[in-house]
């Protein structure tokens, strides 16, 4: 009777175990299938990146699939390379520039959306919508077609205008003027996302604050700094570095507007760069070498919004 | 007395229509600044939408209005010569076929292995699930220009460059943080107690999950599925660099050498083939951009 008794009480002790630790293992199993899809397809060639950034790795190299080990050989020659350090710069300024008039611009629209009436509104919300869906390599084709030296609308209507002679004028006659045009088509691009998010979020800010605020004096520039601003912060922070990621590491649009034929030394961007160097120069290993350089930069700017997003994971 | 009467008669209305005189002047002064703001959201409007109305115009127009040195706004003539023109390119409907069947394998694929993912990150604490989420979010933030090179390595390695099957495991990489990311939010969204009420009933956790978590989060999986469809259909820099043969290349790789290909380009067939690509993609976007919108800033936007 007593050992049954036993019998029972251990079976049903032992029994929610094995249940615990099949319910334990239920949330790995599930993300078992994307850790292996990751790990395959991105983890090996993380490494192989690390390993290619040491080797004297070409076709050669790539026919034979296998590299010849040179140490910090690529690494040196890339720091030791005054275009690396000039392309650097130009990121740099080309970002700042983008992010700046994308965040600038975004939110003058988001305020104008606030301010129109209802038709307006949803009409240009329709229009933000219609910008944010176009495909990069389809805008890419528009703006060549609109900035074309020939017949492109640009030049016409800039005449019509009398702002001054633009006939035949050829906007990828300059670096400084190659890279505007990119900048036009990068921030035409990416309005809308940061329009409609900045909306979304002053539907936020409370109107008795704003109301009262104005009642108590404050004209709308210290509206802004005091009750405004504070409420968007957030979604300025995760937009801006979110922006300057996407911009630092930009590739389609430089490469395709410039022209795979015009690109060189004078006008590239980091993405642009790695690419040339690497892939279209079929030298892996110096390539490699600069792509964990950037990697490394991108990793730096993007620390913020990663920790941002984890620390939000976890409060909902 | 009367003289008085008649003046206190005529200064009435005249006391009482002052402060209604400048309520009215109030409104008034509104409805200018509104109407003002209204016309200067009409130029917003026209100038962000002009590129794409320019594309769609240049597409229908006949050679001689577009090659006209005093363009049209409309065209007179309106042709759809240039999109037969587009579509009776070379490779323009194998093409057409290679972007479906990346698109369509990407999207199923994902989709499946993503949502696993996404249940395990909403539904259960576990020890590194905060290394997870850096993992999912560190890879949507690496710059693709830098992963060209080893991706190309590697599948050169497997014999998988210029074959759709390497591109579709290149865009499952890319898109998976994104669609796991989305996803969590979503099952997240519902309610613990229409779970937990189910499992009262009776049924097993699986039972609440297809019973109550499946139909509830279907709208989720639509608009991450659409988005994943529309990234894969964009994509450019991996389609270019791993499919290397012109019948194996994907729309927009075909669309990025059209340009290069005719000595005098053809900007009416340019702007054709560019419309023939958004419109699937517009399509898509138009349907579910309200859903995913906020999926990037989730948190930090709670409308």
């Amino acid at each position: 009777m007593t050992v049954a008794a036993e019998a029972i009480a251990h079976r049903s002790r032992r029994r929610p175990r094995l249940k615990r630790i099949a319910h334990a293992s239920v949330p790995y199993l599930l993300i078992l299938p994307v850790i292996v899809v990751i790990t395959a397809i991105l983890g090996y060639p993380l490494y192989k990146l690390v390993t290619l950034s040491f080797q004297q790795y070409g076709l050669a190299e790539l026919i034979q699939k296998k590299g010849v080990w040179i140490g910090f050989d690529n690494f040196s020659s890339v720091l030791h390379d005054e275009v690396f350090w000039r392309v650097l710069l130009r990121t740099v300024i080309f970002t700042a520039a983008n992010v700046g008039l994308t965040i600038g611009l975004g939110t003058l629209i988001a305020f104008l959306l606030v301010r129109v009436s209802t038709w307006v509104r949803i009409l240009l919300t329709a229009g933000l919508v219609l910008v944010w869906s176009m495909p990069a390599v389809v805008a890419v084709q528009v703006w060549v077609w609109m900035t074309n030296f020939e017949n492109g609308i640009l030049n016409y209507v800039l005449t019509e205008l009398h702002v001054g002679d633009y006939t035949g004028h050829d906007w990828y006659g300059s670096t400084f003027s190659k890279l505007g045009m990119v900048t036009l088509l990068i921030v035409w691009g990416a309005i809308p996302f940061v329009a409609i998010t900045v909306y979304a979020g002053l539907a936020q800010v409370p109107r008795e604050l704003v109301e009262a605020a104005e009642i108590d004096g404050a004209g709308p520039g210290r509206v802004f700094r005091d009750v405004t601003f504070p409420v968007l912060k957030p979604i300025f922070l995760i937009l801006t570095s979110l922006s300057i990621i996407w911009d630092f590491g930009v590739f389609t649009q430089p490469y395709l507007l410039i022209g795979s034929s015009a690109v060189d030394t004078s006008n590239y961007l980091m993405g642009v760069y790695v690419f040339i160097e690497g892939y279209s120069h079929s030298d892996f290993g110096r390539g490699a070498a600069i792509s964990l350089l950037m990697l490394l930069i991108v990793a730096v700017l993007s620390i913020f919004y990663v920790r941002r997003m984890v620390k939000m994971g976890e409060a909902q | 007395m009367s003289a008085v009467s008649e003046v206190a008669a005529g200064a009435r209305p005249v006391a009482r229509a002052t402060p209604r005189a400048a309520s009215i002047r109030r409104a008034r002064r509104r409805r200018l600044r509104r109407a003002v703001w209204n016309v200067v959201g009409l130029g917003v409007f026209l100038v962000l939408v002009f590129p794409v109305f320019w594309m769609i115009s240049t597409a229908f127009k006949p050679d001689t209005e577009i090659h006209s040195s005093s363009p049209t706004w409309f065209s007179i003539h309106p042709t759809l010569q240039h999109f037969r023109d587009a579509m009776a390119r070379p490779y323009f409907w194998e093409v057409v076929k290679n972007s479906l069947i990346v698109v369509g394998a990407v999207v199923a694929l994902s989709m499946v292995v993503a949502f696993l993912a996404a249940v395990a990150l909403a539904k259960y604490r576990f020890t590194g699930n905060k290394l997870f989420v850096v993992l999912v979010i560190g890879i949507l933030m690496l710059p693709q220009a830098g992963l060209v090179i080893p991706l190309y390595v590697v599948l050169a390695k497997y014999h998988l460059t210029n074959h759709l099957m390497g591109l579709v495991l290149t865009h499952l990489v890319i898109l998976l943080p994104f669609a796991v990311w989305t996803l969590r939010g979503f099952i997240m969204g519902i309610p613990k107690e229409l779970e937990e009420a189910a499992m009262v009933d009776g049924s097993s956790r699986l039972g609440a999950f297809t019973r109550i978590l499946l139909p509830l989060v279907a709208p989720g999986l639509v608009a991450t599925s659409v988005f994943v469809f529309i990234t894969s259909w964009n994509e450019y820099i991996f389609a270019n660099v791993i499919l290397t043969d012109q019948a194996n290349q994907t729309l927009t790789v075909w669309l990025s050498y059209f340009y290069g290909t005719s000595r005098a380009t053809d900007w009416g067939g340019l702007m054709a083939a560019s419309t023939l690509t958004a419109i699937p993609v517009v399509i898509f976007f138009l349907l579910v951009q309200r859903k995913i919108a906020f999926g990037l800033t989730a948190g930090a936007v709670k409308a």
